[in-house]
């Protein structure tokens, strides 16, 4: 009896596991710059609706491309697709691509140098100087310049960056290319780069990984990534020349300036804004989703998951150290959010 | 020997497909005819899964060729020989990476050869049997583990290794060589050659002792019996197996190249071509590996492909040429 | 009398030297295994519990949780691989020992060795633009697709070698008792060498089990309890290299703990490959 007793259990537990994957579930892929408040989102909305967004952190790159090829659901990605991406997706899957932001968040600039605690003063074209190879030892003058109090070591500096297409890459480079002409001529600015020197590290974690492993390194991740780390990340000068931390605030108030003059595509960079307390390496990251989608339910599903996103969603950001979208903007995702089409019919 | 029985059998079947065991008369004969017909349907049922082994690998080649048709058309041969991997510009030149490539498994057979020979010899020739066959299974268990744990292991155990003690006293010591300079970051090509001498040694090591095996005892015995020593008796062994042992090495050099775990995990991942063996490299699979889903255009992802294509075809090559000298080699064997 | 007492004396000492050198070269070779099964087994058994085998991953920042859908993942992926590599493996190889004395036969050896040279990386790519791309999903039937694609060079090779070893006379007998070929083959040849043959496919299994490169964008991975061979699948080898990078303390040793759960279940794997070949081979 006893042993009839645990055979029925177990077949009541597969069934009911079959019965629980038969939810729907949606799969997205790309950018691991948000992947930390994704996946607190999904695991959130989940334990809320039974509903499950599978996402994987492959790289802003990869989730401009599977959006591409339709083979995810939604793409994430921290760097805007470029106008000749968009023909080439529409041409490809016959409907047009959304972007629609989520939350803003800072790139820092984070470094793991022996004696060096928190504190250290970076300006643009020292920064770039240092990536391009220029600038090789800690105790560089021009490092030393910005920092006359911190005893820099004579170390060799090692650059990271990352290996995979990564719209955390995009943010970095685009503000490199705004504040060094030499930057702009010899790399320029892409999701991935011809890197001049380092070392390459997959994903916001594998070069928060490298830094955290590896002395007298210098890199570049998502600030969630740093704090949770406990890695030292710099403090960035900014147009209106002062060393500013990143912080949400300072984030948002890089955001402001940007959110009076948005794109109707929601396209728009905001690294190097003006303001004298912002945050010069800030950026959107953008959720990518089909205009016109052909699966009813799961267009149903993730209208209604952006729709959360905007307002219980953004209530996690400050926690995991993104910044919230400013209000000005939340209504003009909305107003996309509502043009999402299934087989061309809007969604109730 | 082993050999002469297989050699029988080999031959054997075909014989006597042609060759009716008996011939059935009478009320017997529909029923075996049907069975003449099983035996018909049993043949084209096992060739239809020998064809579509055939075409699998047809149609990888060409599946490729396709795929990278684009990047084929645009760079052409160039593609192997232009230095500059860039996807902003969309300038997709490979030499930094195939060099990584042929220089990391060339580096790791440097180290893992000799030792591999060492194993064998010390298998075949040195070792009491009770010995042998614990050491040939730990051996052979390097082969067992994962490339992905190969590759863990890297990162947290080897790569702080070689940064904190390998490196430093390398510069220190032969730092005027240009093969030593530079930072010491750890994750390098230095790393690489290390894990995949670990991950090849297995194979080449487990090849060769087959092969010493393989040599008829009479060649010892004849070298003993002369007076030889140990060392001149396996000599002798070695100058008869040298063929049988570039095989296995051609092998080992072929899991080398196609490598991607480990090596990915390890090698700091930056197409460049540097003499010294701290900086970091890249190798064809684990550009494929890091890219392949990121590659945001048709012509990155057509060059990802061709990349892929290239190393298909380097494998191809390596393994031919290592089953024409194992084969060259038993060849030789069999008529003693 | 004393210079050829200098050779040989020479001639002792070089062999002595040479030999003791091979003996070196084993340990050696031994050091680093000894290396990495001390840190697996280290480091993996401080996080080995019954949840990392009952319960799912957490997301980031939050400590606990295991990989129940990663084993389930691994487990289904090296199923459906076998329903693909087995049935091709096992005829294909049989087709090679009784009908394969041809040019065709000789083609498809050289193909079969063709094949198990190529990098697993390169046929992740073909299945992804095979499977992936047509059918525009990531899917657990890619990621099996390909590792079955990796297991066929084996299967095909051992069974095909362990038909030819099974005594001829046996198979006389049968013909000679009238039974047809295709039964000789089937009930005699086979059930003979299905041991051989066993120890093949298990082989094939289990490095298909350690498998990572080809799933990286077929099966891609899943967060969540994923048996749906269309979606995404999970794996413990895809964990583990994601954990493996990640930053994140608590990651990095539930990689080590996931490295020594799919060790163990490998060796579970080689250790039946034990059996089998020694009940085999006794004589050998």
């Amino acid at each position: 009896m006893k042993f009839q007793k645990i055979i029925s259990a177990l077949f009541l537990t597969v069934t009911l596991s079959m019965l629980t994957h038969a939810q729907l579930q949606l799969n997205g892929a790309g950018a691991t710059f948000p992947a930390v408040i994704y996946s607190k989102w999904f695991d959130q909305y989940k334990n809320a609706t039974g509903v499950q967004f599978n996402y994987q952190a492959i790289g802003s790159g990869g989730g401009i491309r599977q959006i591409a090829e339709g083979t995810v659901d939604f793409g994430a990605t921290d760097g805007p697709m470029t106008d000749k991406q968009l023909a080439e997706a529409k041409s490809k899957q016959g409907t047009d691509i959304l972007h629609i932001p989520t939350v803003m968040g800072a790139v820092v600039v984070c470094y793991n140098v022996p004696g060096v605690g928190k504190g250290l003063n970076l300006s643009g074209e020292v920064l770039a100087d240092i990536f391009l190879g220029k600038i090789i030892y800690w105790n560089d003058a021009k490092i030393k310049k910005d920092n006359p109090k911190l005893n820099l070591p004579n170390k060799a500096i090692v650059v990271t960056h990352r290996s995979d297409g990564s719209g955390t890459s995009f943010i970095f480079t685009d503000y490199l290319t705004k504040v060094s002409k030499n930057w702009e001529s010899k790399v320029g600015k892409g999701t991935s780069v011809n890197w001049p020197v380092g070392l390459g590290g997959k994903g916001n974690d594998g070069v928060a990984g490298l830094v955290k492993q590896t002395s007298g390194s210098i890199g570049y991740v998502e600030l969630a990534y740093a704090v949770q780390n406990k890695i030292q990340y710099a403090n960035m000068k900014n147009k209106a020349g002062n060393f500013v931390e990143a912080t949400f605030q300072s984030v948002s108030f890089a955001a402001e300036g940007a959110a009076k003059s948005m794109p109707a595509d929601l396209r728009v960079s905001i690294t190097d804004a003006a303001g004298k307390d912002s945050y010069p390496i800030s950026g959107f990251t953008w959720l990518l989703i089909y205009k016109n989608m052909k699966d009813e339910a799961k267009a149903k599903a993730l209208v209604n998951f952006l729709k959360w996103s905007m307002v219980k969603g953004q209530s996690f950001a400050t926690e995991l150290y993104y910044a919230p979208l400013p209000k000005a903007v939340v209504k003009l995702c909305e107003k996309n959010i509502n043009s999402i089409t299934a087989n061309g019919k809007k969604i109730k | 020997m082993d050999n002469s029985e297989t050699q029988i059998n080999r031959e054997d079947p075909k014989t006597k497909s042609n060759t009716p065991v008996f011939a059935p008369k009478g009320r017997f004969k529909k029923f075996f005819s049907s069975h003449n017909i099983g035996d018909l349907i049993f043949e084209r049922l096992t060739l239809l899964f020998a064809v579509l082994v055939f075409l699998l690998v047809i149609l990888m080649g060409y599946e490729m060729y396709v795929g990278s048709k684009i990047s084929i058309n645009k760079f052409g041969w160039s593609f192997l020989t232009n230095s500059v991997w860039d996807p902003v510009q969309e300038i997709y030149g490979a030499l930094p990476i195939i060099y990584g490539t042929i220089v990391s498994s060339f580096l790791a057979l440097v180290i893992s050869v000799p030792l591999s020979i060492g194993i064998a010899v010390f298998l075949s020739e040195l070792s009491p049997g009770w010995l042998e066959k614990p050491l040939s299974f730990l051996v052979e268990l390097l082969a067992g583990i994962p490339s992905v744990v190969y590759g863990l292991w890297g990162i947290f155990v080897l790569v702080p290794w070689i940064r904190n003690d390998v490196e430093p006293f390398l510069s220190e010591h032969l730092g005027f060589l240009p093969f030593f300079t530079g930072a010491p970051y750890g994750f390098g090509m230095l790393a690489a050659v290390l894990i995949l001498a670990i991950m090849v040694l297995p194979i080449v090591s487990s090849i060769s002792r087959d092969i010493l095996k393989s040599v008829p005892q009479s060649q010892r015995e004849a070298a003993l019996a002369l007076g030889a020593t140990r060392w001149q008796s396996t000599k002798i062994v070695l100058k008869d197996a040298k063929s049988g042992i570039l095989g296995a090495t051609m092998l080992g050099l072929g899991r080398a190249v196609g490598e991607t775990m480990a090596v990915t995990m390890v090698i700091g991942n930056r197409a460049v071509i540097s003499p010294s063996l701290f900086d970091p490299s890249y190798t064809m699979a684990s550009v494929i590996a890091n890219e392949f889903t990121e590659a945001t255009s048709e012509m990155y992802l057509s060059s990802l492909i061709q990349l892929a294509l290239v190393l298909f075809v380097l494998t191809i090559i390596i393994n031919a040429l290592a089953k024409l000298l194992v084969w060259s080699m038993e060849r030789k064997l069999r008529p003693r | 009398m004393k210079l050829s007492r200098f050779f040989f004396l020479k001639r002792k000492i070089t062999s002595a030297v040479m030999m003791s050198l091979s003996l070196v070269a084993t340990l050696v070779a031994i050091i680093p295994l000894v290396f990495i099964f001390y840190y697996t087994i280290s480091k993996g058994i401080a996080y080995l519990n019954l949840d990392f085998f009952v319960a799912m991953p957490k997301p980031v920042g939050e400590s606990g949780g295991g990989m129940a859908n990663a084993i389930v993942g691994t487990l289904m992926l090296i199923g459906i691989g076998g329903a693909i590599g087995i049935p091709v493996g096992v005829m294909s190889g049989t087709y090679l020992s009784e009908f394969g004395n041809n040019k065709f036969g000789a083609t498809v050896r050289f193909l079969t060795d063709v094949l198990s040279g190529v990098p697993s990386i390169v046929v992740g790519v073909v299945a992804y633009t095979l499977v992936v791309v047509p059918m525009k999903h990531f899917s657990g039937l890619a990621g099996g697709i390909a590792l079955g694609i990796l297991m066929i060079p084996t299967i095909t090779r051992t069974t095909e070698e362990m038909i030819r070893l099974v005594p001829h006379s046996l198979r006389e007998a049968g013909l000679a008792l009238g039974i047809p070929k295709w039964k000789t083959t089937i009930l005699i040849v086979l059930k003979t060498a299905w041991k051989g043959i066993a120890t093949g496919i298990l082989l094939g299994l289990s490095r298909a089990a350690g498998e990572t490169a080809p799933l990286l964008f077929t099966a891609l991975g899943n967060r969540f309890w994923s048996t749906k061979v269309m979606q995404p699948m999970a794996s413990l080898t895809v964990y583990i290299y994601d954990y493996a990078k990640s930053p994140f303390e608590d990651w990095n040793n539930q990689a080590w703990t996931a490295a020594l759960v799919l060790i163990i279940m490998i060796s579970m794997l080689s250790l039946l490959f034990r059996i089998i070949t020694r009940s085999k081979f006794k004589t050998k």
